[in-house]
């Protein structure tokens, strides 16, 4: 059973990110845990790459400053360990193919299991190739989450074959990032998800105010905030603090929808 | 019956993008396939290549090079005597015209040296097409001329600051770009790499450097040559060298890479000498890189080799062992730029006289009889002003 699919039985969900390492270890366990005590349902670690092909400037310096602080990917593991010291929060891994692929499908995914990250979200490892990985995900109790575009079209019943946890709508084209708009046709894509998965559908790139949130989960079942959490935190004198009151915010305008 | 899986090449290749993507490689795969099939499609680009792009290229006999090494006969494939000064034209006339086919209005192209963006910039220019192209800061500084060029094109060019602002980081902010405009928008791929299909359309379009070559030395010699060298760094002028020659196994490919200060010292972009298999930019392939699959700095002297990666038909041809990588430092590369334009009076691009450089090392170990086709993947203009700062010569004012 997916602990990830288990958390949208009977509430719609706030699907916080924070890059692992940003800027030290020690500062992104206690925004976890600032997150999943003021009502975070699934929280979204980022394990730092190189070149992050999907991902706006924030995002990207963030990955810079962990680089800079020392993040290894053993170290993103070791913050997983400190994490679950304190919160049973579900954890969803977001990194680029090379990093699981480096370490090796099958030693990653099970060093996964056996600290209790519950799902892999891989920008770069479409659909046409998460045969290769997927064999390790089932083994270990992953969810592997398909991302699905304003795009994807004729592509969605492909991309939600192998949905288990929850399938992330791409709310927008090109990289992460605070927007005021998104794509016009996002009802649209919703509905037709519905037609071919029974996943809870998840809508993140560019969510920032609660106004936004609300409206999103009066269609989708969950909404995924990455880079406004992340410059909040940058910019604050007390990031768990910060974090944890706008996650309070959110919540609420979640629970309003 | 099924389709050969043209994605892949042994391990190497697929396509390894975000999902935004996806739809318009999809689109792209349809088109290329129909064009393979499609004789008129060939007969616009065989017309634009002779008439525009002034092919065929000469294959040159070097006869004072010749001599001067004492072994092997050494003959130039001209490619830097096309329009724009490199075989870059050839792919980008080729992927312009599928654009074009898909009704994309819009080219976006990353570049190393320039040469790929000045080639897409003047594509667009001829077709009446909008135009950007992402070129790393460093870059922009090292190879000035080749940014006025695109802009008297009427090319917007992007000066990447990301990263070390080098080929790398312009094909990041590329691939971004096109993410964001994946409806209007065609990325035209300048080296053999990225997801499928843009290496099997790069090798597609500049095979013609082979068909050429093939026929030329037969012409020249009535029999085939002995080996074929050019320089590497995503791979399109080597991939468009070897192509034709692949399948006959008594011709040796050599693929020259660039080492930098020296493959051993950290400031090299030989990356099949030094790399590993990985996944970035769309393709499995090998890339420089630490153990945990970040991606690593690189060094050259050419603006146009110092990618971290190579396109995965090199890696597979590499793995089999049918073509052989080695590496030729920046010294050997400025001293080869140098003898050449001494020895046959042509000033050829700083990433050719990489294969230059090698040819001076495997044409004595060769007997007379034998036969080197040397590929001059453009020419070296754009390089005058840094090979005589190398040299600690000021030439500007």
């Amino acid at each position: 059973m997916s602990k990830l699919k288990d958390v949208f039985t009977d509430h719609k969900a706030f699907i916080p990110f924070v890059t692992a390492g940003d800027p030290t270890a020690a500062d992104t366990v206690a925004e976890v845990v600032a997150l999943a005590e003021n009502g975070a349902d699934i929280v979204e670690l980022g394990v730092p790459f190189s070149d992050p092909i999907a991902d706006g400037p924030v995002i990207q310096a963030a990955g810079l400053r962990a680089f800079a602080g020392g993040i290894t990917v053993d170290g993103v593991f070791k913050i997983v360990q400190e994490i679950r010291e304190h919160t049973q929060v579900p954890l969803v891994f977001l990194t680029y193919a090379n990093i699981p692929f480096k370490y090796g499908y099958e030693a990653f995914c099970a060093r996964c299991e056996e600290l209790g990250v519950n799902g892999l979200v891989i920008p770069d490892l479409p659909a046409e190739e998460a045969g290769e990985i997927l064999p390790f995900t089932k083994t270990h109790q992953l969810d592997l989450i398909p991302l699905v575009s304003p795009t994807s079209g004729p592509r969605l019943a492909k991309l939600v074959t192998h949905a288990t946890g929850f399938v992330y709508i791409v709310s927008a084209l090109g990289v992460t990032g605070q927007r005021e708009g998104f794509a016009q046709n996002l009802d649209d894509l919703i509905a037709d998800l519905r037609q071919v998965t029974d996943a809870p559908l998840c809508v993140g790139f560019g969510v920032h105010t609660p106004a936004q949130a609300k409206e999103l989960a009066q269609v989708a079942d969950g909404v995924i905030v990455g880079s406004a959490i992340v410059e909040l935190a940058a910019e604050s004198d007390d990031a768990p603090k910060a974090v944890g009151e706008y996650t309070k915010s959110m919540v609420a305008a979640i629970a309003e929808a | 019956m099924a389709e050969e899986n043209t994605n892949r090449y042994g391990e190497f290749g697929g396509q390894y993008v975000p999902e935004t993507l996806m739809a318009a490689l999809d689109q792209l795969n349809i088109a290329f396939a129909a064009a393979k099939k499609d004789p008129s499609f060939y007969a616009e680009f065989h017309r634009l290549l002779n008439d525009y792009a002034n092919r065929p290229s000469l294959l040159y006999y070097a006869k004072r090079m010749t001599e001067d090494l004492g072994g092997a006969k050494i003959y130039l494939k001209r490619e830097d005597l096309n329009h724009t000064g490199a075989h870059k034209i050839n792919n980008v006339i080729g992927q312009v015209l599928l654009a074009r086919r898909l009704g994309k209005t819009r080219l976006i192209a990353e570049t190393g040296a320039g040469q790929h963006g000045v080639a897409t910039a003047t594509i667009a220019a001829l077709f009446g097409m909008k135009c950007e192209v992402f070129m790393g800061k460093e870059d922009t500084e090292r190879q000035k001329l080749n940014v006025y060029r695109m802009e008297l094109l009427g090319t917007k060019v992007n000066a990447v600051t990301s990263g070390q602002g080098l080929l790398k980081d312009a094909v990041n902010a590329a691939l971004q770009d096109w993410a964001a405009h994946p409806d209007d928008t065609f990325y035209v791929i300048g080296s053999a790499m990225g997801p499928a299909p843009y290496p099997a359309m790069v090798h597609e379009f500049q095979s013609v450097i082979s068909k050429e070559a093939k026929a030329q030395i037969m012409d020249a010699e009535g029999k085939l040559p002995d080996a074929v060298v050019a320089c590497v760094g995503g791979g399109s002028n080597a991939i468009g060298s070897f192509a034709e020659f692949i399948d006959d196994p008594q011709v040796g490919l050599y693929g020259v890479e660039a080492a930098g200060e020296g493959v051993g010292t950290g400031h090299t972009a030989a990356t099949l000498e030094t790399g590993t298999p990985g996944i970035f930019h769309g393709m499995k392939s090998v890339f420089m890189q630490n153990a945990e699959g970040q991606i690593a700095k690189v060094y050259s002297i050419s603006a146009g080799l110092d990618y971290p990666g190579v396109g995965p038909e090199h890696a597979a041809l590499d793995a089999s062992g049918r073509a052989h990588y080695v590496g030729i430092t920046d010294d050997e590369s400025v001293a080869a730029f140098e003898y050449i334009a001494k020895m046959e009076g042509i000033i050829a691009a700083i990433e050719s006289c990489h294969a230059v450089a090698y040819v001076q090392k495997l044409a004595p170990t060769m007997r007379k009889d034998q036969v080197i086709i040397c590929t001059l993947s453009g020419r070296g203009d754009k390089d005058v002003a840094q090979v005589a700062d190398y040299r600690g010569i000021d030439i500007n004012e």
